[in-house]
């Protein structure tokens, strides 16, 4: 396979699972605006933190407010990481590696692709958000249907697997680092249960509110709550399955090249150094300093990717 | 020119169905129009969702494009086809035979049939091809040749296309979506299959790999890259054909071999089925700022390690120049009469010729010599006082530059309009595959057609579109 291909796969399902994230971030934030009782704009910064975008925003906006920060999100082109820039990227990177995908992957893509510009053309009302956020989660879903029920478990496979698994990761992590003095035991005491409404925030974000109650029940507690995000090897967001998933598939490529790249041995540090501990030894370091830790590794794991495979001369 | 009768390859010229037509058309009388216009905007949908689409230079708005898609099928008997193929295998071999005469002994200018300045002086001459004889000794691998019809038998070669074609990957999608919207249609008649294309022509290019590889041929497709207006059928084809689809950053010449960027590391091409331009092939030996080829490719190819397809320098043989040239050359090479017609042609270089041109531009189509794709040129029947006297001062001042036709009188074959069938102008590409193996032709090839009522301009990027082509089994 080509470097370029691998490149544009690995991009092409990174920009898919961020414009995924991205919508499931601001239907979070509208559901807390809508039930929350002075809920403030405010709620807003931690959002486009979350999404890695506040910078980007303050430059370009005054204050925040709601319905900016959601046109902000959804279809800003000044925002790279816009629901709408995220999948014209995810499209172009599947142009380029048309070759490597099927048909059906494809044509879910170019669906998906000619949908979204479509429907975000315009400025998206309030009474049409549910709705349009719903079919970007759908739309998005298709495609990795169509990945999961028609790609071949070659290469190709690995390298989109390692794109979606990488931003699921890094993604998961930001929600953690921007709401993570909530879930510190120092501001809560043990036992007691954090404010409903951030928790609902972090639950919402990665859509595991149902999965969390399966695992831990009714109550929310910090340290649960971190378990789950971080440690849980069932969600399928949390940072420890990602890694696996990630070692799992940079495995494959060893196997598949006759060779284990240096991107694995980075990998199998992260999983064995930092997510096979007890959640008591991740507060122990600092939740904040973990999660920050984290970030890094992941960064420099992508980085490495690109090198191993040869994504760019 | 309104009042000119032209031949309709449905309706002839009386307005009888004529016979290939027949079990067409008899399914057309019993289908509503209704229903066919609901599959018409069906076929855009599926164009649009499987982004069969071509990038329009200098236009911003619209990046992607679709070509239009006209329903109605242009038939063809498969006596028809026969005649016009071993016309057109005739023409191809004529082009090979005059490609290495032109870079090895020119006998053909020796023997006085053509004049040297058509070499020396011509840009499409690549002095660097002198005395090399590609693998396998093909130039042509892929050939296009464009024809035009006045009559039930009357054919004419419009344009030879040895460079780099286009359009065959609309000849196949146009026939899957048929089949797809239309399958009663493929049963009531004997279609020709044109599904083997990818096949065939990875065949044809395997068998034109370096000689002596004593392994299974690695081939490339070398594009321009996600903005070329071809982008679509470059990676269509690749993979159709399962061949790694690259470009010019992917590859590099490595232990004098051409090799392409993988995950594992630089890995050897053998044959490279290019879609990019001679000048842009090679900044060492080319256009120095090329960024779309590989530096020092020319000189792999000169070694004999790789195969290039097509051949540097065959632009020389589609010049429109020497077009005018061709019935000399099929000659020359054959032995044999040509059996595909020219249309006459006047080449403006020659005084006479000119006087005649600029006396009577209101009749003629003028032409550049080295333009492509319906730009630049002149049709003089339509053109407005204020263009004809544009092209009379371009004419006067690079008379070398142009070549005038006659406007020849195109047969139209029916669209599928809101007020039912309507008569529109075509011509008709089909596609030529050249391997030491021998010449394979698609029956069928690529029809386009001019929407606009009267219009002889069929060329996409001026508002044309295509057909699906069928080839009757008679």
């Amino acid at each position: 396979m080509l470097g370029k291909t691998a490149n544009g796969l690995f991009w092409m399902y990174r920009a898919l699972e961020r414009a995924e994230n991205t919508a499931r971030l601001i239907e979070t934030g509208q559901r807390i605006a809508l039930t929350r009782m002075g809920a403030s704009d405010e709620e807003w910064r931690s959002v486009l933190q979350t999404a890695g975008t506040l910078d980007g925003y303050i430059a370009d906006h005054e204050k925040v407010t709601k319905d900016a920060a959601i046109d902000w999100l959804l279809r800003s082109r000044d925002n790279p990481s816009s629901v709408l820039c995220c999948v014209e990227q995810a499209r172009m990177n599947a142009r380029t590696v048309r070759t490597a995908l099927t048909g059906e992957v494809w044509e879910a893509m170019n669906g998906t692709y000619m949908r979204v510009k479509e429907v975000l053309a315009r400025k998206v009302g309030e009474r049409d958000l549910p709705q349009v956020l719903g079919m970007i989660r759908q739309r998005t879903g298709l495609v990795r249907g169509a990945t999961h029920g028609t790609m071949l478990r070659n290469d190709i496979y690995d390298f989109a697997r390692i794109g979606t698994f990488l931003e699921r990761a890094d993604n998961t992590a930001r929600i953690i680092d921007v709401k993570y003095y909530v879930l510190l035991p120092s501001v809560t005491a043990v036992g007691t249960s954090i404010d409903n409404v951030q928790w609902e925030t972090i639950l919402r974000s990665v859509s595991g509110q149902g999965g969390y109650r399966m695992e831990y029940g009714a109550s929310s507690e910090p340290r649960d709550i971190a378990q789950f995000l971080i440690l849980n090897r069932r969600m399928p967001r949390s940072l420890s399955f990602c890694a696996h998933k990630l070692r799992d598939n940079l495995g494959f490529l060893g196997s598949d090249y006759g060779e284990r790249a240096p991107s694995f041995a980075k990998i199998d540090h992260i999983d064995r150094a930092y997510l096979s501990l007890d959640i008591d030894a991740v507060f122990d370091y600092g939740l904040h300093e973990f999660i920050q830790k984290m970030l890094l590794l992941l960064g420099d794991l992508g980085r490495q990717i690109e090198v191993d495979y040869r994504f760019y001369e | 020119m309104n009042d000119q009768v032209y031949f309709d390859e449905m309706l002839g010229t009386e307005g009888t169905v004529r016979r290939p037509y027949q079990p067409f058309n008899t399914w057309f009388e019993g289908e509503d129009p209704k229903h066919l216009r609901a599959k018409q905007r069906e076929a855009e949908d599926l164009f649009r969702l499987t982004g069969i689409t071509f990038n329009v230079y200098g236009r911003a708005e619209a990046e992607e494009r679709l070509i239009p898609f006209d329903i109605i099928p242009r038939i063809i008997s498969g006596r028809e086809w026969q005649k016009l193929s071993r016309g057109i295998e005739q023409r191809v071999r004529a082009i090979n035979a005059f490609l290495y005469d032109i870079y090895h002994g020119q006998e053909i200018v020796k023997a006085g049939r053509l004049p040297e300045q058509m070499i020396a002086r011509n840009d499409a001459f690549l002095p660097e091809m002198i005395g090399m004889r590609p693998p396998g000794g093909v130039y042509t691998h892929i050939v296009g040749i464009d024809l035009v019809r006045t009559g039930p038998d009357e054919f004419y070669v419009l344009e030879d296309n040895a460079r780099t074609p286009s359009g065959v990957s609309y000849m196949l999608e146009n026939r899957e979506t048929m089949l797809q919207m239309f399958p009663e249609l493929f049963s009531r008649n004997r279609v020709q299959p044109v599904s083997t294309y990818p096949g065939d022509l990875y065949n044809s290019l395997a068998a034109c790999a370096p000689e002596g590889l004593g392994r299974k041929p690695t081939v490339g497709l070398l594009t321009p890259g996600i903005f070329n207006s071809a982008y679509f059928e470059h990676s269509f084809l690749a993979d159709e054909m399962g061949v790694e689809l690259v470009e010019g950053h992917d590859l590099r010449v490595e232990d004098g071999r051409l090799c392409m960027r993988t995950t594992l590391g630089y890995k050897p091409i053998d044959v490279l089925y290019r879609r990019v331009d001679d000048d842009f092939l090679d900044p060492l030996t080319f256009n120095p700022d090329s960024t779309l080829g590989v530096p020092g490719i020319m000189d792999v190819y000169r070694a004999g390690n790789l195969t290039i397809a097509n051949a540097p320098g065959t632009g020389i043989a589609d010049d429109k120049a020497i077009y005018s040239y061709m019935p000399e050359i099929v000659e020359f090479y054959t032995g044999e009469r040509p059996l595909l017609e020219n249309v006459p042609t006047w080449r403006c270089s020659d005084k006479e010729s000119l006087a005649y041109v600029l006396d009577n531009l209101k009749e003629l189509v003028v032409k550049e010599v080295h333009g492509s794709g319906g730009y630049g040129m002149l049709i003089g029947p339509t053109a407005t006082k204020k263009e004809l006297a544009e092209f009379r001062k371009k004419l006067e001042a690079r008379p070398g530059n142009y070549i005038a036709q006659p406007t020849l009188s195109l047969s139209t074959v029916p669209i599928f309009t809101k007020s039912g069938l309507a008569p529109r102008h075509v011509d008709l590409r089909p596609f030529v595959l050249v391997s030491p193996k021998g010449i394979n032709i698609t029956p069928g090839g690529l029809t386009r057609v001019a929407l606009k009522k009267g219009s002889l301009v069929v060329n996409s990027s001026q508002g044309g579109g295509t057909k699906d082509t069928w080839v009757l089994e008679d």
